[in-house]
């Protein structure tokens, strides 16, 4: 009995050692949102690479969906955190820098000489003035229209806004709606109320709203809805557009039915797998509104980070720097169809993401989005307004003013 | 068995009187107490997890309420001050109406089940088949009855749009206008509501007295006055537990909402169990403690309808001994 009840014991305590040393020395535990092929294709690439150049560490991926990953995050990053994580840049990283659950990684930034390689993403990646976490990729937002309807129809690219709304004017004649929008989803309005803003006030006045500095019955953010509601009143949206998810409304552009599409350029894939070929697709600037206001855009950072409570601190910090590689992150994005972060990257070949590129490089300053600028609350109240002034636009004072009363709660 | 022992052991040894009677003593002590320990040694594991799975997640709910507390940070102490906010929240007010809503519509499922329960209740060929078919709604999930009903009401490809353009009319996106949206979720929930309550009334018709019928009809009544006077008292505990399963069915309409508008366009459909989830737990929700407090004041709706089954529950069991 006694001899038995030894040898269990040793039975059980190798079992637990063979189980802590699983995830203790040589494995990395990455817990990733990225379930469309392309993302999972990239990744896949990006960890056997990694596994190449480091043979003893032994690289465990989990893939979650990307909404549910949005709420599990909190509770693996408290209870049973990986060694990295995909999250975001800007203000949506906040609550897990403020709760201590990510870990500070400025040495890497300094050690591997990212400040000047990631400059441009710098920025969004500090908080407290540190370093929060590695970004590897970006994309542009802008207007996607259809060349061919735009052709069909004798309109040139608008440059400034009043071409843009007689554009507008002449498809809605034509029976074509000129803006499709699928809204349920909520943040499809914030593209729009980002640029109307930025393109009204400028990107300084965006940051101090989304920063909270500013309230929300200012004037000059009713000279945004104002203008905002120059496309809404005439209906040059689609109908419906709160019953549609972003993918939903995909097909009034495939179809014809809706010439232009303001989206980030993850949709243009999805525009090819509908049926789009690749010359009707073509991809303009937000243009200009109040003339002399330096134009900034829309360019959401996907990041990754280390959680604090993880096990192997060590390989994933090695993993980081192996992700904010030039070369590495070249490759990431040709196959992500987005573009790289790091300034030593090459340039994209794809004709859209050339354009996005250039416009980018040139762009005054970059805004991350609206849900990811402004905390999760305010974004949230944001966003269901903004819906609410594309369905009502007469109500906009008292959406503005019921924003106002949560941004003086939020921001305290 | 400590008789047994008691017995076993005295003839052994001289001193056998006193331990004896020691082990008497407790054992009458054990006699005595039996009927009073008895049921609670029985309620004990049931009295256990109801403390550790109802009683104990209440307090804690009602505690996080005066907290300030994104789920993952530290606790700040406010007091009131969530209650303060509820109380000037439209978002709370719209989400209390549609649950008021809800409660007054989804009430419908009942008189709807009896009727359908009464027009199943005859002996044709084939009526179990029949009796099933109409079960149905009430066997698949509600995801996938929010689901069926979304596509139904879709604004470009539904069959209620198209039954709407062929009758003439402009077709209507349900889900997208804030006028109806509400009422399109709740007739999707009625859609199972009716057959769970059919179901409960076709258990009830079954117990109905044929001897108080044949009795009724030769004293002349048919019709309405049969229904109402003589079939409809007999059915009173089936109507008692529809009403209330269709009650409570009401105040936790959380899923139906969730999968076919999240609460949308702008808010306009949340109810309160969707706004405390979205509050607390949903992609831009880190306020535990106002989610709690929205979950307190569902509660004390809850309970004021509880209150009401139970006081009506007893009086039933005392009268009926």
């Amino acid at each position: 009995m006694f001899n038995f009840s030894k040898a269990a014991a040793g039975g059980f305590a190798a079992i637990f050692l063979m189980g802590s040393c699983a995830y203790a020395a040589g494995d990395l535990i990455i817990n990733l949102d990225q379930t469309d092929p392309a993302p999972k294709k990239a990744f896949e690439d990006i960890v056997s690479g990694f596994s190449k150049e480091n043979p003893d560490v032994n690289v465990i991926v989990n893939t979650m969906h990307k909404e549910g990953y949005k709420t599990s995050i909190r509770n693996f990053l408290t209870a049973d955190a990986p060694d990295l994580a995909a999250w975001y840049a800007g203000n949506r990283m906040a609550p897990f820098v403020n709760a201590g659950l990510f870990e500070d990684v400025t040495d890497l930034w300094e050690e591997h000489g990212l400040n000047e390689q990631l400059k441009s993403a710098a920025a969004s990646m500090t908080m407290h003035g540190k370093k929060w976490g590695v970004p590897y990729t970006y994309y542009q937002w802008g207007i996607y229209y259809r060349k061919d309807i735009f052709k069909e129809q004798g309109i040139a690219v608008p440059t400034n806004w009043d071409e843009l709304v007689a554009a507008s004017a002449k498809l809605k004649e034509a029976g074509i709606t000129p803006f499709t929008i699928g809204t349920k989803a909520l943040w499809p309005t914030g593209g729009w109320f980002d640029y109307m803003n930025l393109r009204v006030n400028g990107y300084e006045f965006h940051m101090d709203l989304t920063a909270g500095k500013v309230p929300y019955t200012d004037p000059r953010v009713k000279a945004t809805f104002d203008k905002w509601s120059e496309l809404v009143k005439p209906g040059y949206y689609n109908k419906n557009h709160p019953a549609l998810d972003w993918q939903d409304a995909v097909p009034n552009l495939v179809q014809g039915k809706a010439a232009m599409y303001l989206m980030g350029n993850f949709a243009v894939d999805v525009f090819k797998n509908g049926g789009l070929k690749e010359e009707q697709i073509g991809f303009m600037q937000f243009p200009q509104i109040t003339p002399g206001i330096p134009m900034a855009e829309d360019a959401p950072t996907d990041t990754i980070h280390i959680p604090a409570k993880a096990r192997n601190k060590e390989d994933a910090r090695k993993f980081l720097a192996y992700m904010a590689r030039a070369d590495v992150q070249t490759a990431t994005n040709i196959t992500l169809g987005q573009l790289p972060v790091n300034s030593g990257a090459e340039r994209p070949e794809e004709r859209i993401l050339q354009q996005g590129f250039d416009m980018l490089s040139n762009a005054y300053a970059l805004a991350q989005f609206y849900d990811r600028d402004a905390p999760a609350e305010m974004a949230k109240a944001g966003m269901e307004g903004f819906q609410e002034f594309m369905v009502k636009p007469e109500r906009a004072d008292a959406i503005l003013k019921r924003l106002e009363k949560i941004r003086s709660r939020v921001y305290k | 068995m400590s008789q047994q022992v008691a017995a076993s052991a005295s003839p052994q040894s001289g001193g056998t009187f006193s331990s004896g009677e020691e082990v008497r003593t407790r054992t009458s002590k054990w006699i005595a107490n039996q009927r009073r320990l008895a049921p609670w040694l029985f309620l004990m594991p049931g009295a256990l997890m109801f403390l550790v799975y109802v009683i104990a997640p209440i307090a804690q709910s009602i505690t996080i309420s005066f907290y300030d507390w994104d789920g993952i940070g530290t606790k700040a102490f406010i007091g009131i001050e969530n209650y303060i906010e509820l109380w000037d929240d439209e978002a709370f007010y719209t989400s209390l109406y549609n649950n008021l809503l809800w409660l007054v519509l989804y009430m419908l499922a009942v008189p709807a089940g009896l009727l359908i329960a009464i027009f199943l209740n005859q002996t044709v060929t084939g009526i179990r088949i029949y009796k099933s078919l109409f079960f149905f709604p009430f066997v698949i999930s509600q995801i996938v009855v929010g689901l069926i009903f979304s596509w139904f009401y879709a604004p470009n490809f539904g069959l209620f749009t198209k039954l709407l353009e062929f009758l003439g009319f402009e077709g209507i996106a349900i889900l997208a206008d804030e006028r109806f949206v509400t009422y399109g979720i709740i007739a999707a929930g009625l859609w199972p509501q009716i057959a769970y309550c059919m179901i409960l009334y076709l258990t009830g018709l079954n117990n109905v007295s044929p001897d108080q019928i044949e009795a009724a009809r030769l004293d002349g009544a048919k019709g309405w006055k049969m229904l109402w006077y003589v079939i409809l008292p007999q059915l009173r505990p089936a109507t008692f537990i529809a009403v209330v399963v269709t009650i409570i069915g009401a105040l936790r309409s959380f899923d139906l909402v969730s999968i076919m508008t999240s609460g949308g366009p702008y808010g306009s459909s949340r109810v309160l169990s969707y706004y405390m989830y979205e509050q607390a737990l949903s992609e831009y929700g880190f306020r535990m403690g106002y989610g709690a407090s929205i979950a307190v004041v569902l509660f004390a709706i809850m309970m004021v309808f509880i209150t009401l089954f139970i006081v009506r529950m007893l009086k039933d069991e005392r009268g009926s001994y």
